[in-house]
């Protein structure tokens, strides 16, 4: 188990050195002359030129990269826009982030389960056929017409529920739910398809002969065997999630590193849009290995065999 | 009694099997799912089609006297911001968004499927291939798209070809795994030793066979490149004024949502319903084409 998880880790580096040397191109995949992007539209040469030698336009390729990445840790490296040190932008708004793609992340799970157990165990009832609405419609939703719709509903219409910012729990709401809403639909599907299966099976059949209680038989047997593809599938949610919380951010105000970036990219600030590329990028694999490996660590047929 | 009987008889007792039409009318549920997810996509391409001749108005004529009206006889779903007719640039906005879907499904394809191809028929190109593709993979979907239009700008053009690489990875994979299995295939062995050179085997012997994984991951796509686009466009980084498109009518909306809602609600509804019909197509199709249902 070991090995594996070693293993994995030393796989990952070439993907980690990839996705900073992406993330640290887009300067230049840019059409035109670096320099004369981060000046501006009414730059004269002089200043093009100048800006060429602040940033080290004028050094080769590799030597920017190295001293880009550098400066982002010691501060050196700023922002074009508020002159402050990137990660001192960056961070606090990445955390926010962090903050509003959790609670999400365990909002969806939790109902996610709830709705899909009921669905598999109470089929054809109404919860069954809400859920299944619900899922459906969901996953189509878009997150940022969601995100409108609640604010019309539960701020303008209803007065219960602040629609901008982020100064309290009841700020946390509104957006957190608007993003769960599509992980929700698709955790509630797999619960439910992944229940059926498990309940046609004969262990769960020995289980009820036992003479256990119901609930035990579903929640404490069934329940446990048919959770693992679901965290393959919360795994996978995360990336989703993410995205998503770009444009939720958008709609609600919320100080994050989604709408960060959407403003650092109009407003061309290309150093806060970089390492916040990274930043993002190098989470959400690292993300994704923990959920692998937590996988391997949960089926049995992994952990033994492997 | 031995085991296998009791098991049975405690199987046809517990009534867990479901009689025969409860299966057939939950097989008939899903057919008309995607017998309506059909006429939805259906619809879609005959609106984004024939614009002209549907829309009541002139999609991009403004009346700046009638801002923000509400819906009406004249005016359906009311007007906007400047008071063009909203249902006209519904309609306007299939055609936008029917563009950027075939356009960037068309870049995703043709880098995809090839580069999927490669890689599963050359076994030195795979790992570099898969490499590439896990960077890729390691941007969440919307950041990737993101970061392709931070370095290209806004616009109509930038968007499409940010949508199409953010596909690339996916038609690849798919691709890749499909050719993984039919290159076994005896008739692939056979027709190298007729001597086929090795685009002639890829091109006219395996890729044939992979088609339907490849065109059910198309179908799954589309809805994603609708919103994906919508997305980027309501925030701005899209397709830009005045070309109606869904995601920057949503943008332009939301400012006006305590006074004029419709100019947000009807949008968006658009965009749920189209991506609906793609969804239940889609799976449809995953399901009529699945070689264990078979």
């Amino acid at each position: 188990m070991r090995e594996y998880i070693i293993r994995r880790l030393i796989q990952l580096i070439p993907v980690l050195i990839g996705v900073t040397i992406v993330s640290f191109s887009i300067l230049y995949l840019a059409p035109g002359d670096p320099a004369a992007i981060i000046a501006g539209a009414d730059a004269t040469g002089e200043d093009i030129q100048r800006i060429r030698v602040d940033f080290g336009l004028d050094k080769p390729f590799v030597l920017q990269y190295f001293n880009y990445l550098s400066g982002a840790f010691t501060g050196e490296l700023r922002s074009i826009r508020t002159k402050q040190p990137v990660l001192t932008e960056i961070l606090p708004r990445f955390v926010n982030t962090i903050k509003l793609t959790v609670v999400s992340m365990v909002i969806s799970i939790v109902m996610g389960i709830f709705i899909g157990v009921f669905s598999a165990v109470r089929q054809n009832s109404l919860v069954d056929y809400v859920g299944t609405v619900i899922a459906i419609l969901g996953i189509c939703t878009p997150v940022f017409w969601l995100g409108l719709l609640l604010i019309l509903l539960f701020s303008v219409i209803l007065g219960w529920l602040p629609a901008a910012g982020m100064n309290g729990l009841s700020h946390m709401i509104l957006p957190s739910v608007t993003l769960a809403v599509a992980s929700i639909a698709v955790i509630a599907r797999m619960t439910k398809s992944s229940m059926l299966e498990v309940i046609r099976q004969e262990y769960v059949m020995v289980a009820r002969a036992k003479g256990l209680t119901e609930f035990k038989v579903i929640f404490k047997h069934a329940l446990r065997n048919a959770l693992l593809p679901t965290v393959t599938v919360v795994g996978l949610r995360f990336g989703y999630l993410l995205g998503g919380a770009v444009l939720v951010e958008s709609v609600f105000a919320w100080p994050g590193i989604g709408r960060l970036l959407v403003n650092a990219i109009l407003a061309r600030d290309f150093p806060v849009v970089q390492i916040g590329l990274m930043l993002v990028a190098l989470t959400f694999v690292l993300v994704n290995l923990a959920v692998d490996l937590l996988y391997s660590y949960l089926n049995p047929r992994i952990r033994y065999w492997s | 009694m031995d085991l296998t009987e009791t098991t049975n008889n405690a199987k046809a007792r517990s009534g867990r099997r479901k009689p025969p039409l409860a299966v057939f009318w939950t097989r008939l549920k899903m057919h008309k799912l995607a017998l309506l997810g059909g006429v939805i996509v259906i619809m879609f391409v005959l609106v984004a089609l024939f614009v002209n001749a549907i829309m009541p108005h002139d999609p991009f004529k403004q009346d700046l006297r009638q801002r923000l009206r509400g819906p009406s006889h004249e005016y359906i779903l009311g007007r906007d911001d400047i008071g063009r007719c909203i249902l006209s640039r519904i309609i306007y906005g299939a055609r936008t968004s029917l563009s950027i879907a075939v356009s960037s499904i068309g870049i995703g394809l043709s880098v995809g499927v090839l580069l999927g191809a490669l890689a599963g028929y050359y076994q030195r190109l795979d790992g570099i291939i898969m490499r590439l593709i896990d960077i890729m993979l390691a941007f969440p979907s919307m950041f990737l798209a993101l970061a392709i239009v931070s370095a290209l700008g806004p616009g109509l053009r930038n968007v499409i070809i940010a949508v199409g690489i953010y596909s690339i990875p996916t038609f690849c994979r798919v691709t890749r795994g499909a050719v993984l299995m039919v290159k076994e295939n005896e008739y692939v062995e056979a027709a190298r030793a007729i001597g086929a050179g090795d685009a002639t085997i890829i091109f006219g012997h395996i890729l044939p066979n992979c088609l339907a994984p490849i065109i059910v991951q198309t179908t799954l796509y589309i809805p994603a490149a609708i919103i994906t686009a919508a997305g980027l466009s309501f925030l701005g980084l899209g397709v830009q004024s005045p070309i109606a498109e869904w995601g920057a009518m949503l943008g332009e909306g939301r400012v006006y949502l305590r006074v004029a809602p419709h100019v947000a609600i009807f949008p968006g509804l658009a965009i749920m319903i189209v991506v609906l019909g793609f969804n239940l197509f889609g799976d449809g199709l995953r399901d009529a084409l699945d070689p264990r249902l078979k």
